[in-house]
C-alpha cells in the first residue's frame, strides 16, 4: 500500500502546529474537499524544518513537499518563520543542483483561521505536482543502472 | 515496544468515507504493533476503558490513535495512558477525520491515506521516549489589558479572589466603548449607572493596579512568568499631584480641541477628563491643541493648578511588572463608515455615525442629551438609520456580522422617540438579527410601540436637497423605490478589530484572523483560551460582542486565570531541546537563533558548551534545524522521528 497508483501522487506537507496544521483543520471542519494526495507532518514551527527533511523527502521518491507556516511576524514562537523563511528560499533556489525540478517544493503562509486558503493552497499545490512527470523512485534511477552496468 | 493502534470511527464522522476497521486490519502488519483494533467513539469513557485495558492485557507500551485532530484530543488519549500506568508522551495521534474523512469522499483514497497516517503515526511512535515534566512556580498575579467592561469584569473577579491583578488601558480612562453609550438594550437603563460603581471599584480594590494612559510595549517569558513591559505615555500631567478637581480644563484657552470621548460631536479643551466619572480622574495635555506646545507661550493650567501637577517635560516611562497569566481584553472598534462614499459621510454634516448619535443622547454629553443637527444645531423631526454600514458587506472587506448592531438601532429609534415625541425614525435593514432574552420583543417594541419605519433594503444614496438629505434606497418587500427626506442620518457602523490588535497580538504570540480579531483556543470548547498557555481573552476582541456576553466572557476568562494559578506550581512540558554534550562543539549558533534566550554557554571540562534552560524553553526546534552537529535535538520532534515519518511515507 502506498499512493493510488495512476490516481494519486506521493506528496509530504510539513505544518507548524500553530497556524498551518490549525488551518488544514479548520479546513476539515469546513469539509473543503481536497484532493487526497497530501500526507501532513507535523512540527512545532516552520523554524523546526531542516532543508534536508525536504531534500531527503524528494530524493526518497516524494512527488512533491509543500511547507507551510505561520503568516510572517505572526509566529507562535516569535520569529521562527523568518528563519523558515530564508532556509526555505534557500532550499528552493538548491534544488535545481541536486537534479530536482524546483516546482516540486513550494512554501506558503496559512493562519489557523484560513481553512479556505489551506484549500486552495493544497488543491493549486497538487494540481502543480500533476503536471509534473512521476517521481523516479531511487530503484528506478537510469544511473543506477548505468552504475549496475558497470558492475 | 509493543504498540497498540485504535482506529475509531467518530459515529459517521470518519466511518462514512474511511473504513476504519480495513485501517484496523492493515495497522496489524506494522512493525512493532502487537494490537489493532477499530471503535466506535475512541474519546468516549468505553472507548478510553478500551486503551486502558487493551494496554493490561496486551502489555502496550505505546499508543496509536487514528482518531481527529491532535489539537483536538492528544491532552484527553495522554492522560488515559496515564491512567494505564503509561508514559503519557508515548501517544501518537492519525489525524484521519479532519485530514481525511471530512475533506474528501473518495473511500478507497481515504482509506489508503489513512492507513499511511497510521503507519507514520507508528514510525514516529518508536522513536518516542518517555518524557517528565518538571515543575515550576507560578506568579499568582494577572495582567488585565484594556479597561472596558469584558476587563473590569475579569479584573474585579481575579481581585475578589485574592490574585493581585494589573489592568493596563491606553486611554486616559477605564471604561472603554460601553462608558460612551447613554442607555443599554434591551432594559434601556442607563449604561454609566451600571458600569460607574465597577470602575470605582476597579480604582479602590487593593489588589488592582491600574495603569491608564499606558499600553503594553514587551512580553517575555512563559506561562506563569511573564514579563511586561508597560510603557505609560506622556500626559503632561503628574498623576500622582493630579485631585482631578477641573480648574485647568475651566481655564484652558485652547478650547476646540477633538473630543476623542465624543466621538468628535463637540470639542473640548486642550487639558481635559474625559468625562465626569472618568476613573482616574486625571487630567490629559492634548499636545497637538495645546497653546503652550503649538506658540509657546501661555502655561495657563501650570499657574492655576493647585497641587503644581502640570510638566510640559514630562518624559515616557517604561514600567516592569511580573505576572503569572496575562488576559487581552481589548473590544474593538468602529468600521470607518466614510468608506461608503455614497452614504456622504465626512462630507454632510448630518450624517453621523451611530456611536456620535450616541454621545448626543447622554446627558453628559456635549450636547446635554439634546438631540442636535451638527450643521444649524435644530432638532430634527426625520432620523434616518442606516443598518449594516461595515457588517455582512464583502466588497468592503468586512464579510461578516457585527451581532449588536441591530439590537442598538431599535434602542436608538426607541430614544429618539422619547427626546422628540413628534419625530419620525425610519430603519433600513437587511435581516433583523435579535437572538437573545427579551432582544426580539424589543426591536418589535421599536416597530410597533414607538412607530419606527423598518424598510428592508440597502441605500444606494444619499444627497443633499436644501437643508435635508434625501435617502434613497429599496423596499425589498415592496419591490419599490423608497426616498425619505431626512433631518439627520445615522450610520450603524459595525465593529472591527481594535486599532493595532494584530500588534499586541504579536507581541502576546497569539493568533489573529482576518479581520484582525483574536483566535480562540477552540471556537465552542476553549471559547476565552488562547493556543498560547497563560494568555486569554475576553469580550470582543475576539469578536464583535454585546455587552452581557462581553461580561460573561469577562468572567470566564477570570475563572480560567484563578483555575490556571490556583496551583503554587505548574508543570512545564517537557517537549524541549536537549543537548548531547558529545556532539556539541560549542559553535553557540543555537544560542544566537533562540527566540526565548533559553540556551546558555556552560564550561564543561573546559570546553564550551550550551546548555538549554529547561524551563525557558519553548520548544520550538529553531535550535534544532540551525546545529550544523545535530547535538541539540527536540525531544519528540526530534531528527529521527521526523525521518522516520518521511520514511514511512516513501517507502514501498
Amino acid at each position: 500500500m502506498s499512493v493510488l497508483e495512476g490516481k494519486e501522487r506521493r506528496i509530504i506537507g510539513f505544518l507548524c502546529n500553530w497556524c498551518s496544521y490549525g488551518g488544514a483543520d479548520t479546513a476539515g471542519v469546513g469539509r473543503f474537499s481536497q484532493p487526497t494526495d497530501l500526507r501532513i507532518i507535523r512540527v512545532p514551527c516552520s523554524g523546526r524544518i531542516n532543508p534536508l527533511f525536504i531534500i531527503k523527502a524528494l530524493l526518497s521518491g516524494a512527488d512533491g513537499v509543500l511547507v507551510s507556516g505561520c503568516h510572517p511576524r505572526d509566529c507562535h514562537y516569535a520569529e521562527g518563520n523568518f528563519y523558515a523563511r530564508r532556509r526555505l528560499e534557500m532550499c528552493k533556489q538548491l534544488l535545481p543542483a541536486v537534479g530536482i525540478d524546483p516546482l516540486r517544493f513550494e512554501y506558503t503562509w496559512v493562519s489557523a483561521s484560513e481553512g479556505q486558503r489551506w484549500q486552495q493552497v493544497v488543491t493549486d499545490f497538487t494540481a502543480q505536482i500533476h503536471q509534473l512527470p512521476p517521481a523516479l523512485r531511487f530503484s528506478e534511477s537510469p544511473d543506477l543502472e548505468l552504475l549496475r552496468q558497470c558492475g | 515496544m509493543r504498540i497498540g493502534v485504535f482506529v475509531c470511527h467518530c459515529g459517521s464522522n470518519i466511518a462514512a468515507t474511511v473504513d476504519s476497521a480495513a485501517v484496523a486490519a492493515a495497522a496489524r502488519d506494522f512493525d512493532e504493533v502487537v494490537f489493532s483494533t477499530d471503535t466506535m467513539y475512541t474519546c468516549s469513557e468505553p472507548g478510553q476503558t478500551g486503551i486502558i485495558e487493551a494496554i493490561k492485557t496486551h502489555a502496550l507500551d505505546g499508543v496509536v490513535v487514528a482518531a481527529c485532530s491532535p489539537r483536538m484530543h492528544e491532552p484527553t488519549f495522554r492522560r488515559a495512558v496515564e491512567r494505564a500506568g503509561v508514559n503519557r508522551y508515548m501517544v501518537e495521534m492519525a489525524n484521519i477525520r479532519e485530514h481525511v474523512s471530512w475533506i474528501g469522499k473518495d473511500k478507497e483514497a481515504n482509506t489508503n491515506k489513512a492507513t499511511e497516517l497510521v503507519r507514520m503515526a507508528v514510525e514516529k511512535l518508536r522513536l518516542n521516549r518517555p518524557l517528565f515534566p518538571k515543575t515550576f512556580k507560578a506568579t499568582r498575579r494577572v495582567l488585565v489589558i484594556g479597561g472596558g467592561v469584558a476587563g473590569i469584569q475579569t479584573a474585579l473577579d481575579c481581585a475578589e479572589a485574592g490574585l493581585e491583578v494589573v489592568m493596563v488601558e491606553r486611554e486616559s480612562t477605564i471604561g472603554g466603548k460601553m462608558a460612551k453609550l447613554d442607555k443599554t438594550f434591551p432594559t434601556v437603563d442607563c449604561s454609566s449607572c451600571i458600569l460607574g460603581p465597577k470602575m470605582v471599584d476597579v480604582a479602590q480594590h487593593p489588589n488592582i493596579t491600574l495603569y491608564a494612559s499606558a499600553e503594553v510595549e514587551a512580553v517575555s517569558g512563559f506561562v506563569g512568568n511573564f514579563e511586561v513591559t508597560i510603557r505609560k505615555k506622556v500626559t503632561c500631567v503628574d498623576w500622582e499631584k493630579c485631585t482631578g478637581c477641573g480648574l485647568c480644563t475651566e481655564k484652558c484657552p485652547s478650547k476646540k480641541a477633538y473630543n476623542r470621548f465624543d466621538e468628535g460631536v463637540g470639542p473640548t479643551t486642550a487639558i481635559n477628563i474625559p468625562f465626569p466619572q472618568a476613573i482616574p480622574k486625571k487630567a490629559v495635555i492634548d499636545k497637538e491643541f495645546c497653546r503652550y506646545f503649538t506658540t509657546g507661550k501661555c502655561g495657563v493650567c501650570a499657574k492655576i493648578c493647585p497641587t503644581g501637577a502640570i510638566n510640559y517635560e514630562q518624559q515616557e516611562e517604561l514600567a516592569q511588572e511580573k505576572v503569572g497569566a496575562i488576559v487581552a481584553a481589548t473590544g474593538y472598534d468602529l468600521f470607518d463608515w466614510r468608506a461608503y462614499g455614497e452614504y456622504g459621510a465626512g462630507r454632510y454634516p448630518d450624517v453621523i455615525s451611530s456611536l456620535q448619535y450616541e454621545r448626543m443622547l447622554s446627558a453628559s454629553g456635549p450636547t446635554g442629551g439634546h438631540i442636535k443637527r451638527p450643521s444649524d444645531g435644530k432638532e430634527p423631526k426625520t432620523v434616518v438609520f442606516i443598518q449594516c454600514v461595515g457588517s455582512r458587506d464583502a466588497s468592503i472587506g468586512r464579510p461578516y456580522c457585527s451581532g449588536f448592531c441591530c439590537m442598538y438601532t431599535a434602542k436608538q429609534a426607541i430614544l429618539t422617540k422619547d427626546h422628540i415625541p413628534d419625530s419620525q425614525s425610519y430603519v433600513f435593514y437587511m435581516d433583523i438579527r435579535a437572538p437573545g432574552k427579551a432582544y426580539d420583543e424589543f426591536t418589535r417594541r421599536a416597530m410597533e410601540e414607538y412607530g419606527a419605519q423598518y424598510v428592508r433594503g440597502r441605500v444606494a444614496l444619499i444627497y443633499p436637497k436644501g437643508d435635508k438629505l434625501v435617502v434613497r434606497g429599496t423596499d425589498t418587500l415592496m419591490s419599490s423605490q423608497v426616498e425619505v427626506e431626512a433631518d439627520l442620518v445615522v450610520l450603524a457602523a459595525g465593529a472591527e478589530a481594535a486599532r493595532n490588535a494584530s500588534g499586541l497580538a504579536e507581541k502576546l504570540h497569539i493568533s489573529y484572523d482576518t479581520y484582525g480579531f483574536f483566535v480562540e483556543g477552540h471556537p465552542k470548547l476553549r471559547p476565552v483560551e488562547t493556543n498560547t498557555a497563560g494568555v486569554f481573552l475576553a469580550g470582543a476582541c475576539q469578536g464583535p460582542k454585546d455587552i452581557p456576553s462581553s461580561v460573561a466572557q469577562g468572567s470566564a476568562a477570570a475563572a480560567k486565570v484563578l483555575g490556571l494559578l490556583s496551583k503554587d506550581v505548574l508543570e512545564s512540558d517537557p517537549q524541549i531541546a536537549q543537548v548531547t554534550l558529545q556532539r556539541c562543539i560549542g559553535c553557540g549558533k543555537c544560542i544566537r537563533v533562540c527566540p526565548f534566550q533559553a540556551i546558555r554557554e556552560t564550561d564543561f571540562r573546559g570546553q564550551r558548551k550550551a546548555e538549554v534552560i529547561e524551563a525557558v524553553c519553548q520548544g520550538c526546534g529553531l535550535c534544532n534545524a540551525t546545529c550544523p552537529q545535530g547535538a541539540i535535538q527536540l525531544s519528540h520532534f526530534t531528527d529521527n522521528q521526523v525521518l522516520a515519518e518521511v520514511e514511512a511515507l516513501c517507502r514501498c
